[in-house]
């Protein structure tokens, strides 16, 4: 029973890094209608840049505040620069763009910080009264700083008046330049948004997975399986995906397929909701008269 | 009287498909002008060069004084030319007051509750949907949300792209009915493109016909209203 609780609990942790990654896949597909398959690389690079920071001796928050600032401008640098040009493009054009994105930041990432395992430490001392024989305290930080994006976010977005206007632009951009929103800006802040989302949660991912180029290959796919799930067009669908995920995914990890086949829990959730439910659980149909 | 909007010989085009040819028109300040003619003849698209969405435009239009024929349409906005487009562009996932928040997106002052009080006396049962999501409401009241959106944006021409679209007559005319009491209460200039030629020349003090892009005949509304050779020819009726 205490094993069972534990898995449940850092499934609950791991969860929040796939809530926050589905949540920026979420933000880019309402905007664009496609998946940025260079989601997880801009993280890893953003989760660089936190290293790089705290190398050079940066405290960890600060470095943690200047990466997401980072993160919010080269997500916005890479809306404006490489995605506007192709925006009326052929679907296969935009998927081709990110896939190169992907390609590009990967190889960046190599050939700046090199492929050797870097560490990021975890803010949350592993003596820290707030850990228990359930959660360590980087879990339990994890959850908390997770969460309190999430939330940041669902304000942002729900009382703002950017937040609205953004939500506006990503719905109905004709409408939208007719009461003199800049809907250019506001697709390329949702693109700077999702970007330190990301960010977010890479920096939490990496004292797990280590940093390398490669560290979120797999947890891009749990977010995908988390976005799928929750349905693409729906973010509050997609964070409960997340968690949702991440709870199966240590479940199954630990008394069904084992930890080697853990990967394959995201590719079957994947698969089985393009093919039983491709609206996913929460995909809102919307209601309207005409 | 002086226009508030002028159009000199604007030509407009979708892709190669030229629409407008030498377009001429005026609104003048404080007026309501109407715009009338046949499904096809390029009366949505007047409106559209005017926002300078989804058309190519060339010649001049001038609002209140100085060009805005290379202004972006987020930009001409921003001067004061609300546009209620056909099909009402309503954000129909967004609730009715968050639809009207938007209308008043550029705006940076601190009216905007006392605009929902004053929007109230217009459209009381809109009002008192404000929680509701747009979507749901019925075709009469989405674009009562519509023009009230417009309004939000306290605009100083009003364009509108056939409200009676779509609605009953008893709708249609109490729609027009506030439509007036909106010109005289607020003083906005109106240019209102409509099927509907025997309420449009109502409610306008000035009327252009449109034909195949060309402006064929205009003039004040109620001398146009009276001739039964154009009536028949152009209106239908």
């Amino acid at each position: 029973m205490q094993g069972f609780l534990h898995q449940l609990l850092s499934g609950v942790a791991n969860g929040g890094i796939y809530a926050s990654l589905a949540l920026a896949l979420v933000m880019i597909y309402q905007a664009t209608h496609h998946v940025n398959f260079a989601q997880g690389a801009m993280a890893m690079f953003s989760t660089y840049i936190a290293w790089a920071l705290s190398d050079a001796g940066v405290p960890y928050w600060a470095a943690f505040g200047l990466t997401l600032l980072f993160s919010f401008l080269a997500g916005v640098a890479i809306e404006r620069i490489i995605i506007r040009p192709v925006e009326r493009g052929p679907a296969l054009t935009i998927v081709i763009v990110f896939v190169g994105l992907l390609l590009i930041l990967n190889s960046l990432a190599g050939w700046i910080f090199s492929y050797t395992i870097k560490i990021l430490p975890s803010p949350f001392p592993s003596t820290a009264w707030y850990g228990s024989k359930y959660l360590s305290p980087h879990e339990v930080g994890m959850i908390v700083v997770t969460l309190a994006i999430l939330i940041l976010v669902f304000l942002f977005f729900r009382f703002t008046p950017l937040g609205l206007a953004m939500r506006a632009a990503a719905q109905n951009p004709v409408s939208s330049r007719l009461v003199g929103i800049r809907v250019g800006w506001m697709l390329a802040f949702g693109w700077g948004l999702a970007a330190a989302i990301g960010g977010v949660a890479g920096m939490m991912a990496a004292p797990i997975v280590y940093l390398d180029p490669d560290m979120m290959s797999g947890i891009l796919l749990y977010g995908f399986a988390a976005a799928l799930l929750g349905g693409i067009d729906n973010p509050w669908g997609a964070v409960l995906g997340g968690f949702f995920v991440g709870v199966l995914e240590n479940i199954a990890g630990a008394y069904v397929v084992g930890t080697e086949l853990k990967l394959t829990v995201a590719l079957v959730i994947i698969v089985s909701v393009l093919v039983f439910k491709p609206a996913g659980l929460f995909g809102r149909t919307l209601v309207a008269r005409v | 009287m002086t226009a508030i909007l002028e159009l000199r010989n604007v030509d407009a085009a979708y892709e190669s498909t030229q629409i407008l040819k030498a377009v001429n028109l005026a609104v003048e300040e404080g007026g309501i002008a109407t715009l009338l003619g046949a499904n096809g003849a390029g009366k949505t698209t007047i409106l559209r060069a005017i926002s300078n969405m989804m058309v190519r435009v060339s010649g001049e239009i001038q609002f209140a004084g100085r060009r805005i024929d290379c202004k972006a349409t987020e930009d001409i906005a921003r001067l004061g030319v609300a546009h209620v487009p056909d099909g009402r562009g309503t954000f129909l996932d967004l609730t009715v007051e968050e639809n009207l928040r938007l209308g008043a997106y550029t705006r940076r002052d601190k009216g905007i509750a006392t605009d929902f009080d004053r929007l109230r006396g217009y459209f009381p049962h809109l009002m008192d949907r404000r929680r509701q999501q747009a979507g749901t409401l019925s075709g009469g009241e989405q674009q009562m949300l519509a023009i009230s959106r417009a309004l939000m944006l306290r605009p100083k021409l009003l364009l509108l792209d056939e409200p009676s679209f779509g609605l009953a007559p008893l709708v249609v005319q109490e729609i027009f009915r506030i439509l007036r009491t909106i010109n005289r209460n607020e003083g906005v200039s109106m240019l209102l493109v409509e099927q509907n030629a025997h309420l449009a020349l109502e409610l306008a003090d000035h009327a252009y016909l449109i034909e195949t892009g060309c402006i064929v005949m205009s003039g004040p509304a109620a001398s146009i209203a009276r001739e039964d050779a154009t009536r028949r020819a152009y209106l239908g009726y």
